[in-house]
């Protein structure tokens, strides 16, 4: 009979889901889920950081079945995430010891172990280079050959998993408050509900699961008028972070590197020294799964912007950590699509009384 | 579906949603926050609901599902096909029959049992929500059991229509100490709650909250004396099929003579009751 009937439901999913299948496959085409893995590295990294679960191979599996969605790449693997038992927390990692791809500071040209640009879009003219059309297999192999017999100079005299931070630089200057290490063991909002206010490690895994795009607008939207955090950005830092895990006293083991994206930025704030009110630098930061630079970025405004409460939206912990998340705003979007019948005959039944009897006089 | 735990969550995952509901039965009407799982449905779609009848389904139980009052719309179907492929438990459209009933916006017409489960989808469990944007507020308001919002609400509306406009998720105030919105199911529905011989579990899964309204336990929708609460009223109207007007009606417009026509909106009874009228 239709959408909500005595019967009939089962048979139109069944057709609906067997159109969405066509769709994927009507061209006659197909994708290798290892190809995906190996050429689509922007969507993956979106895609593990939103979904925040870092697997390359089953955020590719998610691609391909969600035909490069990223919503759905990103709803699959979450609603994967709710399979898999949460066993153990890794031990404190400090980004100092990643191994370093790609590091850059708008804030000091002249950093210790220098500038190292990495792979990037940043200097790329964004034309569209029509020669992909009908690149082969063969020029794949012949580019990577050709890469990869460049030399390098060996340069740096600092190795690249030993970078020194350029927030150090400023602290050894007393430019920045040298605040106490806190190395307690975070809140973990997958296993807890967020309440308000809510403590800075929520904020930050909030923060860092948060849909791309809403995450850069309302950091945008922070920078140009509704907010107070505009920042400088001090050091931004790709690479590979070590992880490891504690599962007696004794032992930590290795697991892995996962690629991570490091922020942290500058924020001119005002503060009391001595009864006198000075001018120091504040530090907003963000972290999240593979080269998301942008992401990042936008984070360490709100991480600030949070930080110090004002009344901007921008500023406000509800209005940002309750709407930024992905699965939880188009879920919601889009069960509006789902019937209504029930709600909508209930009001229409009030406000036909309301119509016939009239409000009062 | 080996693939998947039994009933898809993790046993700590699952142990910990029990550990909410059972705070909820003990605090009737209370919200209890808990750590909301990301599920296969959409958020906003059922989650809440659907993490509670996880958690608490055994491969013996009989499960119905519910949306709009029918048990063949699409995302009842879709729930429970999810709970059968992670589970292989039964499912059933008769209400008698069923052990949990998760249901979207309804509780279904025919009396429910003291061996039953009611598990209901909500998508916005905050009361005060319209009052006070909030949570941080809201939840020192139900500490303090400042509830005069609520009433100003429904004052409002009496001010301006001489009534109450509100709807369906109309609140009510359960034993006495915490106002609590029971779901968007009609105001029809609401004094089903009162007295219920059936657990009734509440499951908000984007809003991360879960509350409960124990079996015999007392709630009233709130009013004011001289504007007493008041149900849907389908004076003169009744189901086309069944003939039965003591019941919530769906509202039809017959596509060749365009006269307006009513059906039960609670399906399987509709069904029942007609295949009882029918002798089988």
């Amino acid at each position: 009979m239709g959408y909500v009937a005595v019967t009939g439901g089962k048979e139109a999913i069944e057709a609906s889901l067997q159109h969405l299948t066509y769709e994927r496959v009507k061209h006659g085409e197909w994708i290798d889920v290892k190809t995906i893995k190996a050429t689509m590295r922007g969507f993956l990294d979106q895609v593990m950081s939103e979904s925040s679960l870092y697997s390359e191979s089953l955020a590719a599996i998610a691609m391909k079945q969600s035909e490069g969605n990223v919503e759905e790449a990103v709803f699959l693997l979450r609603a994967h995430r709710s399979t898999l038992p949460r066993l153990y927390y890794s031990t404190v990692t400090d980004p100092r010891d990643m191994l370093v791809i790609r590091r850059v500071s708008a804030s000091f040209k002249d950093i210790p172990g220098g500038q190292i640009l990495g792979p990037s879009y940043d200097y790329l003219h964004r034309l569209i280079d029509f020669s992909l059309i009908t690149e082969t297999e063969q020029d794949v192999r012949r580019k990577k050959v050709e890469f990869e017999s460049i030399e390098v100079p060996e340069e740096s005299s600092l190795p690249l998993e030993k970078l020194p931070k350029v927030m150090d630089y400023l602290r050894k200057e007393g430019l920045i408050q040298n605040l106490p290490v806190n190395d307690e063991q975070p809140d973990d909002v997958t296993k807890e509900s967020l309440t308000f206010p809510s403590s800075r490690s929520e904020r930050l895994q909030i923060l860092t699961r948060g849909q791309t795009g809403a995450v850069v607008s309302f950091g945008y939207a922070g920078l140009r008028g509704y907010g107070s955090s505009h920042p400088n950005v001090g050091e931004v830092r790709v690479g590979y972070q070590p992880i490891h895990i504690q599962i007696d006293d004794e032992d930590e083991y290795y697991i892995g590197s996962i690629k991570l994206t490091e922020v942290e930025s500058f924020i001119p704030a005002n503060v009391s020294e001595n009864g006198k009110e000075v001018l120091e630098f504040d530090i907003g930061y963000g972290a999240c799964f593979g080269q998301n630079e942008t992401k990042a970025i936008a984070m360490s405004i709100l991480d600030h912007a949070l930080e110090n409460p004002e009344n901007t939206p921008i500023h406000d912990e509800e209005f940002v950590l309750l709407h930024i998340d992905t699965v939880e705003s188009t879920g919601f979007i889009s069960h509006l699509k789902l019937p209504h019948y029930v709600t909508f005959q209930s009001k229409l039944e009030q406000i036909r009384k309301i119509k016939r009897e009239g409000a009062r006089k | 579906m080996s693939l998947f735990p039994f009933a898809f969550l993790d046993e700590q995952s699952k142990k910990e949603i029990r550990r909410a509901v059972l705070k909820g039965v003990a605090i009737p009407g209370y919200q209890v926050p808990f750590a909301s799982r990301e599920m296969p449905i959409g958020r906003g779609w059922g989650t809440g609901g659907l993490q509670i009848t996880l958690s608490l389904i055994g491969e013996s139980d009989v499960l119905k599902v519910i949306d709009q009052g029918s048990d063949e719309s699409v995302n009842a179907v879709n729930i429970k096909k999810l709970v059968q492929k992670t589970t292989g438990v039964e499912t059933t459209i008769h209400t008698s029959e069923a052990t949990m009933i998760q249901s979207r916006h309804r509780i279904p017409e025919v009396p429910l049992r003291n061996d039953q489960i009611m598990i209901l989808q909500v998508p916005e469990p905050e009361p005060l929500r319209h009052v006070e944007r909030s949570e941080f507020k809201t939840k020192q308001m139900h500490a303090e059991k400042e509830y005069s919002g609520a009433y100003l609400l429904l004052f409002e509306q009496i001010m301006r229509y001489n009534q109450t406009s509100q709807g369906a998720d109309y609140p009510v105030f359960v034993h006495d100490r915490y106002v609590m919105n029971p779901s968007p199911i009609p105001r029809f529905d609401n004094p089903k709650i009162h007295q219920s011989e059936a657990l009734m579990l509440f499951g908000a899964g984007r809003e991360k909250k879960i509350y409960a309204v124990p079996a015999y336990t007392k709630v009233k929708s709130l009013a004011f004396d001289d504007y007493p609460f008041e149900i849907e009223k389908f004076e003169g109207k009744f189901c086309r099929a069944t003939g039965l007007s003591n019941v919530f009606l769906d509202e039809f417009t017959d596509e060749e003579t365009g006269e307006t026509y009513y059906l039960c909106n609670d399906t399987s009874y509709m069904q029942e009751y007609l295949d009882q009228k029918r002798g089988i």
